[in-house]
């Protein structure tokens, strides 16, 4: 971004307004706010705009499900997308850039830990808004949040620390169950546990003590992967965290206490959105500090050259176990709030499908990078969601799209990139 | 007699194993990647086989030529160990040549998703209700003192078992042999020496799928129901056991096939059948826990790419 446009001098720079060099001078308020504007606008006009455009309501996920299930209306969706979404967002940082960009310096100025609350905020009022319209964008925005845990978790052993670990489908699992049998054995009247021990009222402020327990649950169960890890590397370690998981499914399909293979419903209705999103903004303020300090620094000099790193006093058993136990405890806690969400957890959805889903999340994205991780896993999840209509072709174009990422961008699309919020939050008119 | 019994049904279920694991361990010792379509080849091996055996009895039955049965069976296998060499070679062209630079991790991903193409392609071809493999021969059952075996399951394993020799001779004794374990020594000194990787990393493709054809068919044949996700569950066991064998070895490989369908049956022999995966992956578990480089592996190297 930098490259683009501060290093022309101002005449080039007037002869080459483009569309790149125009929406590298956007900030990041300028895209919240001209997204929070549409949403409004959606709110406002939505229903009846989408009626007169000969859709019968307004769609639900940018109309790609309409344009692939009825080829007649695509030019009414496309319609619909550009009036409500691209044409506000577009006018708003178009023109609006030189007073945000104002607004973002004096924000950036003032206090920082202010401005990214404030931009936060205004992301989660805009996701708010937005998911309110219909209860299937509610789930899912959730299920897009708990994808970014889990993939920015298997970010820090796939690529910070270079294993190919096989495991976080069964690291999930081991969340989901414990912190499903925490809350439903304590908070609710049910066939398996019996009556509930203590008032519902209570539970809502339970529920981080229960997604905590989930996540040391699955920290436990990762030390049967990191001990071994000592030992052996790359395939090897690829298989015991493939034994890993698939022990960790049968034996939940065995442990009739929890279920087994029926699996486990009637959790509480605790994962709304407010709950998902902060949590996932905890992990990912979490999970870029734990990235950014000497331990993620030490990981990643383990994954280059475990020899050299060991000779440069890195503890290099030290470091691999607690990069499990941390990317463990985080895909617990991100299984402990798909249970929720989805109030049913079955012991079959832990398995291969789930380890190919999250592993194409993350090679997506991009390895050894924050971004990526997030990316990777919105991208995948909301794409997996737009071509629904596609059915089964869905599990065609997907993979083809993965392998042409793989050919061109073996990495991923951004990969080794540092996460730096306080840039992220920058006016873009400065010149460095 | 329960023993031998179950002893029986191990070699056939640990030959399907060893055929595919060999594919794995093929593969793995020339380009030190994974074939992780290799499991949904062996299921697309089924498939062809399943579509030659009814071309075949289909010109049998309007009487452009009389065959016995088991000349049927020969042929299939041999028409669908030659057609899905091919779908072997375009996994690797496709899935694998562009990505000779990239790190391992980004091979092993487009081979995940050639994997879900070829599952999911297969579904959309012949939709969700399962095919039956039409049989060619007749069961025979024969009666050693209590234990009962059957025609089929001395043929699977006698066929896997000859297999299996086949492609160790081939390696052993031919030049081509020769340049495939050149290759695994040291891939990239080798091409310098004239021997053209693309065409050797192809041919090991295609071995490794005519393997996995062979036994698609043999697993037809002993259950004859096929469906698209029938590759998942046996290729990634056999993957697990061409790891327990040891890094790019054939010997180690095929024991390690029959050793993993030892412990599958006897461990549904002895406990609930519930319990098979859980035991027989915690054994896995612990042989790599106390042997970290598999039973033929040499110690590790620093060749690993990422």
């Amino acid at each position: 971004m930098e490259g683009t446009s501060e290093k022309l001098s101002p005449a080039s720079m007037l002869s080459k307004i483009n569309i790149r060099a125009w929406v590298s001078r956007v900030p990041l308020l300028g895209w919240l706010i001209g997204a929070l504007v549409a949403v409004g606008l959606e709110m406002a006009i939505g229903t009846p705009l989408a009626r007169a455009l000969g859709l019968y309501k307004a769609p639900a996920l940018f109309g790609f499900a309409i344009m692939l299930k009825k080829p007649m209306l695509i030019p009414g969706a496309v319609l619909y997308l550009s009036l409500i979404y691209l044409l506000p967002i577009g006018l708003i940082a178009r023109f609006g850039s030189a007073a945000l960009n104002k607004l973002a310096a004096k924000l950036a100025d003032f206090s920082t830990v202010f401005s990214i609350l404030l931009h936060l905020a205004l992301l989660y009022l805009t996701l708010h808004l937005w998911s309110g319209m219909s209860d299937y964008r509610v789930l899912v925005v959730k299920l897009a949040l708990i994808a970014v845990i889990v993939t920015l978790s298997l970010n820090v052993i796939n690529g910070y620390m270079g294993e190919f670990s096989c495991s976080h489908p069964g690291f999930m699992a081991l969340g989901a169950y414990a912190t499903s049998v925490f809350t439903v054995s304590l908070f609710v009247n049910d066939k398996l546990f019996g009556a509930a021990l203590l008032p519902a009222a209570m539970g809502p402020f339970f529920f981080p003590i229960a997604l905590f327990l989930g996540g040391v649950t699955a920290s436990i169960g990762a030390m049967i992967v990191a001990i071994p890890s000592f030992r052996t590397r790359g395939d090897y370690l690829a298989i015991i965290s493939l034994a890993f998981m698939f022990i960790v499914k049968s034996l939940i399909e065995n442990l009739e206490v929890v279920g087994g293979p029926r699996g486990l419903g009637s959790q509480p209705d605790w994962a709304n959105l407010p709950t998902v999103f902060l949590i996932t903004v905890i992990c990912i303020w979490i999970i870029n500090n734990f990235v950014r300090s000497t331990l993620g620094k030490a990981l990643n000099a383990v994954r280059d050259n475990e020899m050299a790193a060991d000779a440069m006093t890195v503890n290099t058993r030290r470091t691999k176990f607690l990069a499990f136990l941390f990317a463990a405890f985080w895909a617990g806690v991100a299984g402990g709030l798909f249970a929720h969400v989805l109030r049913y957890v079955n012991p079959s959805t832990f398995g291969i499908q789930k380890l190919a889903e999250v592993l194409a999340m993350v090679y997506f994205g991009g390895l050894n990078s924050v971004y990526g991780a997030i990316v990777g896993a919105t991208s995948i999840s909301l794409l997996g969601e737009v071509l629904r209509p596609l059915e089964i072709f869905k599990w065609i174009i997907i993979p083809l799209l993965l392998i042409l990422v793989m050919i061109f961008r073996p990495t991923g699309l951004i990969a080794f990139k540092e996460f730096d919020a306080k840039k992220l939050i920058q006016p873009k008119n400065r010149t460095p | 007699m329960v023993f031998l019994q179950n002893l029986i049904n191990a070699l056939q279920w640990g030959s399907f194993y060893a055929l595919i694991a060999l594919g794995y361990s093929m593969v793995y010792s020339i380009l030190m990647l994974f074939n992780f379509a290799h499991g949904d080849i062996f299921m697309v091996g089924a498939y062809i086989g399943f579509g030659v055996a009814s071309a075949l009895i289909a010109l049998t039955a309007m009487g452009a030529f009389a065959l016995p049965g088991w000349l049927i069976l020969v042929l299939t296998i041999i028409f669908s160990m030659f057609l899905t060499s091919f779908v072997g070679m375009i996994v690797e062209r496709v899935g694998y040549r562009p990505l000779r630079e990239a790190p391992r991790a980004s091979a092993a991903i487009t081979g995940l998703m050639i994997g879900i193409i070829l599952e999911t392609g297969n579904l959309a071809l012949f939709g969700a209700q399962r095919v039956s493999f039409p049989s060619m021969i007749n069961t025979v059952t024969y009666n050693m003192g209590g234990v009962f075996v059957t025609n089929k399951k001395i043929m699977i394993v006698v066929v896997s078992l000859l297999l299996a020799t086949g492609l160790h001779q081939f390696i052993r004794h031919t030049r081509y042999g020769m340049a495939m374990r050149a290759m695994a020594f040291d891939y990239v000194v080798v091409p310098l020496m004239g021997v053209p990787l693309n065409t050797m990393a192809a041919m090991t493709f295609a071995l490794g799928s005519a393997l996995a054809a062979a036994a698609g068919i043999l697993f037809g044949v002993a259950y004859p129901v096929l469906d698209p996700y029938m590759g998942i569950l046996i290729g990634w066991k056999a993957f697990v056991a061409a790891i327990l064998g040891g890094r790019g070895s054939i010997v180690g490989a095929t024991l390690a096939g029959f050793l993993l369908g030892f412990i599958e049956i006897f461990v549904a022999m002895i406990f609930p059948s519930t319990l098979r995966d859980l035991i027989a992956y915690s054994i896995v578990l612990l042989i790599l826990v106390f042997k970290p480089h598999g039973f033929f592996g040499e110690a590790y190297s620093a060749r690993l790419r990422l």
